[in-house]
């Protein structure tokens, strides 16, 4: 942590909060497959990330927990924030959508974390290098897992490649958020919470390698740069975090304390 | 290999929940063993990040060594370095291979984003065939994939090298 002692702990907080957010969203929303998936494999499979996601957004919201020093728990940041307290992009609480949509979703989320967790192995923070270090290794095959049904689906039948276009052109305007930057990506980015390797830019321009090469073999067209939603990382949600939040925070809330 | 003497003995006892054929020193996710005065401590350290197994590894852990009479005994997580599968000893991939699971191959660095990859075949832990497919990376825990051998006509589970 003696590196790290001229930062503001609110910037680890905040980046960190971001990272667990996310990962806590998507991880919920892919929960909901299990038991629904469209073969058994691949029920398994969404399941399995799940886990991974959900794994790692406990150590990011216990790192951040720490960092904030307010005596909360990884669990209180989960289970009793309100829903603008929350600093996930808008992209991971969409709904699941039909199985083209949750992989859509899916791999763009994954383009970008395989390459954020990669770099964020040399972050200056030891608590976020070593989450990333186990995480970047689930990351490998989330995309390999995500980018194969991409292929699948979009060079498969006339159907599945329909409903997969329509889910990217539907998604295309939430994807950037997880580039725009701001004051704290900018502070994390000062103080090597974030290198260089992880900002906004950077990470861009590797999203954008991975996506298109995909986008050809799955025969997708890609659309075109228009609007852009923003508003996650400040705590501005769609209308569909709340209902998610409803049924994830249901049992802790009324049952306070509870142990199992 | 870990230093821990008797204790690290001890903790051989405590198998995996999910893999019961190795024990928890075996798996190579007990990364310290510290002993001052009466209490000790343990670290572990997860295989996947989410792995649901590690809450039970803990009390099991403790609940072992109060039963060989250690009553203070702290099981801490750890991080880094991240677990990998060639922690195993050969030994253990025997057993594994035994217990009826295709044992990990030695991890191959390769490119951070491989969207496809051809790779040694896994090996029937049945019938010792090298003619199998690989039907998905995820099987029935985070640690294993689903795999057909065309040689006995049997799917099976093989640990996946992380």
């Amino acid at each position: 942590m003696a590196e790290v002692a001229a930062v503001s702990m609110d910037a680890v907080a905040e980046f960190c909060l971001r990272l667990g957010d996310d990962r806590l969203i998507l991880g919920h929303r892919l929960s909901e497959w299990c038991g629904h998936g469209p073969i058994l494999e691949e029920d398994i499979a969404l399941a399995n990330v799940a886990l991974d996601l959900l794994g790692q957004a406990n150590r990011a919201l216990e790192l951040a927990a720490e960092a904030e020093a307010r005596g909360r728990s990884a669990d209180d940041l989960a289970f009793f924030r309100e829903t603008v307290q929350f600093r996930n992009i808008q992209l991971v609480e969409l709904p699941r959508g039909d199985f083209a949509f949750t992989i859509a979703r899916q791999f763009f989320f994954d383009a970008f974390s395989v390459h954020l967790m990669d770099a964020l192995q040399q972050s200056t923070h030891a608590g976020v290098a070593e989450l990333a270090a186990k995480a970047v290794k689930e990351e490998r095959y989330h995309i390999r897992h995500s980018a194969e049904w991409m292929v699948k689906l979009g060079d498969g039948t006339e159907e599945s490649r329909a409903r997969l276009q329509s889910a990217v052109n539907e998604l295309w305007r939430f994807t950037g958020e997880m580039f725009q930057g701001d004051r704290w990506d900018e502070e994390a980015g000062a103080a090597g919470i974030a290198p260089e390797a992880a900002g906004p830019a950077a990470l861009k321009s590797k999203w954008d390698e991975v996506v298109n090469d995909v986008f050809a073999r799955a025969t997708l067209t890609r659309p075109a740069d228009e609007f852009f939603v923003r508003g996650g990382r400040g705590g501005l949600h769609t209308e569909h975090l709340g209902h998610l939040l409803a049924e994830m925070q249901i049992v802790a809330r009324s049952h306070p304390g509870a142990k199992w | 290999m870990i230093a821990g003497g008797d204790i690290l003995d001890l903790l051989r006892e405590v198998k995996d929940p999910e893999v019961p054929a190795l024990d928890v020193v075996e798996l190579g996710i007990v990364r310290a063993v510290t002993r001052s005065g009466a209490s000790v401590r343990v670290d572990i350290t997860p295989t996947y990040s989410g792995c649901p197994a590690l809450k039970t590894i803990q009390d099991d852990i403790i609940a072992t060594l109060a039963s060989h009479g250690y009553s203070e005994v702290e099981v801490t997580t750890v991080y880094f370095p991240a677990w990998t599968t060639d922690w195993l000893s050969a030994e253990a991939k025997e057993k594994l291979r035994a217990y009826g699971i295709a044992p990990p191959h030695t991890v191959v660095a390769e490119p951070l984003v491989m969207l496809e990859r051809a790779r040694k075949a896994v090996q029937c832990p049945f019938c010792g065939s090298s003619s199998t497919e690989e039907k998905s990376e995820f099987g029935s825990t985070a640690c294993k994939a689903i795999h057909f051998c065309n040689g006995c006509h049997q799917p099976f589970d093989s640990f996946k090298s992380l």
